[in-house]
């Protein structure tokens, strides 16, 4: 379990980075290793060079405003988590990235690469997808904001550009009368999910105005289904409407239809959860 | 004499070392020397192929390649099959894989070439440019394909039969036709494995200049290894030496031997004149040292109306993998140890051992006895469902009573010997399980969750297991003129704390300070002859060999002391290293009685000076009398008629959840008698580390082979190894102490018990909250799910229904 040969470079500024990384083919960008250090030591990746991101000045913030926290390509898990004001802003962020792993791999884990691993079975795409966040990439040729409904092209793939580094993500700050909940099975704390739910619910008044879920596990891309109708009508069943969306797979952990009964079981108890997190929030505002 | 150790939670003196890091394994060694070199190993990508031919004229290029050997490069006995470490007559049809393949491969992971390399990298990067041609052959995975014997794992054997083997006490099959009641069960368990922390590694080097080699190795068996290696490589014994620095882990895995690299590297070291190192990495672990528990097993009991066993005949099926290094062990073990503290009016068992395409199996941990385990307290909790009685009644109605020992199963164990029990007394232990658990108040409590929309169930599993199997173990004791003493015994140790339960009895045996004895096992220029350790033999082997080495020192000490202190042997007591005339000032160090065991010619300190020529002795006579030797040592052996049987009970509450099948532990008892404990909390330790295994096999972990025999989950990833979280925060136990006879400290053997009945317990606990019969282990919520939609017609929501076995 050793990796094959790769040049190692460790760049101190982004355009360092940037020139090299569109400068070798086969080069790949090393964040947290949370990730690729496994499939380097499984030789299930071999690239050139690794591109050692660690040392760039600047990347590693977690900044959080009205509109929103926006996290730098350095800032680890762990230091999101532990940022009350990003919970406060966008709460959905503290209660996904309990269940991402476990505390040590959280401590060296970047939530940005986590994000650009695209992982369906992992939680931040996903809760980056729900709640329609961007990713901000930086390349020789310039910068642009992928938008998360833009960013995942398919199992472990996501739409940047070869040369391209992401330099920050951006969630965007939990409206006023929305509420979101999370919940996920897991074989063993802290592995990934066999499914997790995230809702994101918008109140209007006491209706509910929009009901949005998405899905870790239960296909190969990070899924969110829009589930309003399901939800607005009383004889609605928003579990079914989300399954014809979702594409549960056998696995030696778990059976499709195990996984799909999860589905049914966790998306009622989460929408309530968030519905009721909406009305919370509601009740809070009144009150201060 | 010293206040006694024996019997008191004495901290363990290796965890300093341990808990910060400080252990030394084989692959901290020798890391300093420049010439150290590195090994890896191509390993077969299918399950069966035969090799037609292996190219490595790309392997030398590589800068930094030393090294290449395959079958064909190895001459004399290291080109012969592995051997059979265990003959067995039942096993008509043994094989063993070369150190590296011949022809044939039959497991994805099995051996083919090994390269040396200036380091691991490169080693690796080499390996991956060998190419082999094989020719893909059908492989066999699972019991039903091995019994199906569609093919064949090897051309030579039938059916793919290793063995067939029946032992039968009675008549059962008459017994059961004769019966008011009869069931049928049929029982499988899926394979698991030990999964130590460190998985294998040896490191060797031998000097030219003496023609010695030195090999360290993460064992069981140093001496088994040194044998072994001596052997193929054609060096005398003498020549050679096996040692065991720290080992992190063995569970069992590490007993098997001479794995491939345990002779590779030692060859590799003589060849190149360098020392060569292999630590081999955990895909490696889970794809080339060996698995174990699978098992598939049919049942039928004949009963009485009070649940009496008239006839039990078990038929089952073991995988034992690729290759028989290890024998029939386990499937023995099943065969005898099911039996737990029951005693069945006829028994019969039979058995089939199969090859599989897959890794070999070898004892891990409970070998064998979780799944008889499983099997005779399934049986026990159908007859009690049969019958609608208490599930304890139906086992105390079968129970050896404590007058009936030593008892008798006219069967033959795993060590050859008469399978005879020494002692226990299961009634006792069971009432105190009950009350541990609160089994009698269980039914309030189940209404209790009911009521809050909870499901819970109990289950209660019993085992007895024979420990402290032969031939032997030895110890060596000597007492230094610092009055330190230095105890060797030959087994090895894999973190179980030896260390502190040995110089526990050193303590107490000898009257001498606990901190001043130090125990180095597992070495065998300390000492040669020793067996290993496995089948929860350490204490009561090496702890027995070494309580009798230090009576022969402490014999000798005070005989010495006696005539130093011009006093009789009885008048003297030994107390905290210092012989003392009873009620007297007079008294004398062990450490000058160590002097004064040693007439000197030359001092090379001032305590030496009293023993030189001219200070002791009586000139007329000689320095050393003729039936003594100079020092003050005792050397002892221990050899035991038979095994020790130690014994035990768990319970388990679990809940299950209506909804998403999610198995909970709620509370975990456990009752265990191993005779004397010399230590308490090494013995608790040893529980609560079996219980965390025996979760991980009832309830996470399981080989998952594709039908190409291609290992899906081999890492830590995807083998469910459970973490701290997975594992009941806390585990009631209660101990009874019912001495072995056989042993001059009364003592059992505690290192396999806590996993013994955890397939079974959770079996029984879940079948009880569900109210459907629960028939293989492991059991994920996945398999849970399906079981309850299987049972969906029939199954009612909050049962405490009785499962529903095929009755007669
Ligand atoms: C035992 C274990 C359990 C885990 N459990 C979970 C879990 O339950 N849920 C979960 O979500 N994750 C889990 N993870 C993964 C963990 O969250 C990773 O940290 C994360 O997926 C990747 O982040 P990283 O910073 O370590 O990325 P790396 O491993 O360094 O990189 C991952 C990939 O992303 C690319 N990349 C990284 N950063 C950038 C960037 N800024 N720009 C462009 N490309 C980039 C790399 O080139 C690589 O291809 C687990 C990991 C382990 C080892």
């Amino acid at each position: 379990m050793k990796p094959a040969p790769f040049a190692y470079l460790r760049p101190s500024t982004l355009d360092e980075a940037l020139t090299a990384l569109a400068g070798e083919q086969g080069a790949k960008v090393l964040a947290g290793g949370q990730s690729l250090v496994p499939l380097l030591s499984m030789r299930l990746a071999a690239p050139a060079m690794l591109i050692d991101i660690n040392a760039l000045p600047d990347l590693g913030s977690v900044q959080v405003d009205e509109s929103g926290v926006r996290i730098g390509a350095l800032a680890r898990h762990a230091e999101v988590l532990a940022s009350s004001e990003a919970a406060e802003v966008q709460p959905l962020l503290a209660m996904a990235l309990s269940h991402v792993a476990h505390p040590t791999i959280r401590n060296r884990g970047t939530t940005v690469g986590s994000i650009v691993h695209a992982d369906a079975a992992a939680e931040m795409p996903m809760v980056l997808r729900l709640l329609e966040g961007s990713v901000d990439v930086a390349s020789v040729r310039g910068r642009r904001t992928i938008p998360a409904a833009e960013l995942f092209a398919g199992p472990l793939e996501s739409t940047l550009a070869h040369d391209e580094l992401a330099v920050g993500a951006f969630f965007p700050a939990l409206a006023a009368g929305a509420g979101v909940g999370f919940q996920e099975i897991a074989r063993r704390h802290g592995d990934y999910a066999l499914v997790g739910v995230a809702a994101h619910v918008q109140l209007d008044g006491d209706a509910v105005a929009s009901a949005r879920i998405g899905f870790v596990s239960v296909s190969d891309v990070p899924v969110v289904v829009d589930v309003t109708d399901a939800v607005q009508d009383t004889a609605g069943d928003p579990a079914a409407a989300a399954l014809a969306e979702l594409d549960p797979a056998d696995d030696i952990h778990a059976t499709a239809a195990y996984r799909a009964h999860l589905v049914k079981v966790l998306v009622p108890k989460v929408l309530a959860a968030a519905t009721d997190h909406a009305r919370e929030r509601a009740r809070q505002r009144m009150d201060s | 004499m010293t206040t006694k150790l024996f019997g008191t939670k004495v901290a363990r003196v290796e965890d300093q070392r341990f808990l910060r890091g400080q252990g030394r394994y084989v692959d901290d060694l020798l890391t300093d020397d420049p010439r150290l070199l590195h090994s890896a190993v191509l390993r077969s990508p299918h399950a069966h192929a035969r090799i037609l031919d292996i190219d490595v004229s790309d392997v030398l290029d590589l800068e930094g390649v030393v090294a290449v050997w395959t079958w064909d490069d190895l001459t004399g006995p290291m080109a012969e099959p592995l051997p059979l470490l265990i003959p067995h007559p039942a096993l008509t049809h043994g094989r063993t894989q070369y150190a590296l393949a011949r022809d044939e491969v039959n497991y994805v992971g099995e051996a083919i070439a090994f390269v040396v390399a200036v380091d691991r990298y490169v080693a690796e990067d080499a390996v991956s440019r060998i190419r082999v041609d094989y020719e893909y052959l059908e492989p066999v995975v699972g019991i039903p394909a091995a019994r199906a014997a569609q093919r064949t794992v090897h051309d030579d054997v039938p059916d793919n039969v290793g063995a067939r083997m029946t032992q039968e006490n009675g008549d059962a099959r008459a017994a059961i036709a004769d019966a008011p009641h009869t069931i049928t069960l049929e029982l499988d368990i899926e394979r698991s494995a030990c999964t130590p922390m460190e998985g294998r590694g040896t490191v060797a080097r031998w000097d030219p200049d003496t023609s010695r080699l030195t090999v360290w190795s993460s064992t069981q068996t140093s001496t088994g290894v040194r044998g072994c290696v001596a052997a193929k490589l054609g060096l005398d014994l003498a020549k050679v030496d096996v040692i065991t620095p720290d080992v992190g882990g063995g569970f069992g895995v590490k007993i098997n031997h001479p794995w491939p690299e345990e002779l590779l590297v030692p060859l590799a070291a003589m060849t190149l004149g360098r020392p060569v190192k292999f630590t081999e990495d955990r895909r490696e672990h889970f794809i080339s040292s060996a698995h174990e528990r699978a098992q598939q097993h049919h049942v039928e009991v004949g009963f009485d109306d009070d649940g009496r066993l008239l006839g039990l005949n078990v038929e089952f099926w073991h995988d034992h993998g690729a290759y028989t290094p290890y024998g029939l062990i386990v499937p023995i073990i099943t065969s005898t140890q099911l039996l737990g503290p029951y005693k069945p009016l006829n028994y019969r068992v039979s058995f089939e051992s199969l090859y599989t395409n897959t890794v070999i199996v070898t004892p891990y941990r409970g070998a064998g006895r979780p799944q008889g385990c499983f099997v005779m307290e399934r049986t026990m909790d159908a007859i009690a469902a049969y019958l609608g009685k208490d599930r304890t009644e139906v086992r105390s109605t079968n129970f050896i009573q404590p007058d009936e020992f030593p008892y008798e199963h006219g069967l033959i164990f795993q060590d050859g010997r008469e399978l005879t029990y020494d002692s226990g007394d299961y009634p006792a232990s069971l009432a105190k399980l009950k009350e541990l658990v609160g089994w009698d108040e269980f039914e309030d409590f189940r209404a209790e969750m009911a009521s809050q929309g909870r499901r819970v169930g109990i289950g209660l599993a019993c085992y007895v297991e024979g420990t402290g199997v032969g031939p032997y173990e030895g110890a060596h004791v000597h007492i230094e003129t610092s009055g330190k003493v230095k105890v060797a015994t030959g087994l090895t140790t894999q973190g179980q704390g030896h260390q502190t339960a040995f110089a526990q009895i050193v303590a107490d045996t000898l009257g001498v300070r606990f901190e001043n004895v130090e125990i180095t096992t597992g070495d065998t220029r300390k000492m040669p002859y020793a067996v290993g350790t496995f089948a929860s033999r350490a204490a009561v082997m090496s702890g027995s060999a070494i309580h009798l080495a230090a009576l022969r020192a402490k014999e000798k000490a005070l005989r010495i002391a006696a005539e130093a202190l011009e006093a009789a042997e009885d008048d003297l007591e030994i107390k905290d290293g210092v012989v003392s005339v009873k009620g007297t000032d007079a008294s004398i160090d062990l450490g000058t009685v160590a002097v004064l065991s040693n007439p000197l010619r030359y001092a090379f300190d001032e305590a030496s000076k009293a023993a030189t020529q001219f200070s002791v002795g009586d000139p007329g006579k000689p320095p050393v009398d003729e039936d003594d030797e100079p020092g003050l040592e005792g050397k002892d052996f221990y050899s035991p008629e038979r095994s020790t049987f130690a014994n035990g009970m768990h319970a388990v509450i679990v809940e299950t959840d209506p909804d998403t099948a999610e198995i909970t532990i709620l509370k975990y008892a456990v009752v265990h008698d191993c005779g004397h404990l010399i230590n308490p909390m090494i013995v608790e330790g040893q529980i609560h580390g079996g219980v965390a295994q025996g979760v991980g096999g009832a309830l996470y972990e399981r080989m998952a082979y594709d039908e190409s025999g291609q290992l899906l989950n081999a890492s830590f990833m995807d083998f469910l190894m459970p973490y701290v979280t997975e594992v009941p925060t806390t585990i009631d136990i209660d101990h009874l102490e019912t001495p072995s006879p056989l042993n001059p400290l009364g003592i059992k053997g505690a290192g396999e018990a806590g996993v013994i009945p955890s397939a079974a317990v959770f079996a029984a606990a879940i079948e009880d909250a569900e109210g459907f019969p629960i028939t293989a282990m492991p059991i994920s919520p996945s398999e849970l799910f399906d079981l309850r939609l299987a049972h969906a017609p029939e199954a009612t929501p909050t049962a405490a229904a009785a499962p529903a076995p095929t009755g007669t």
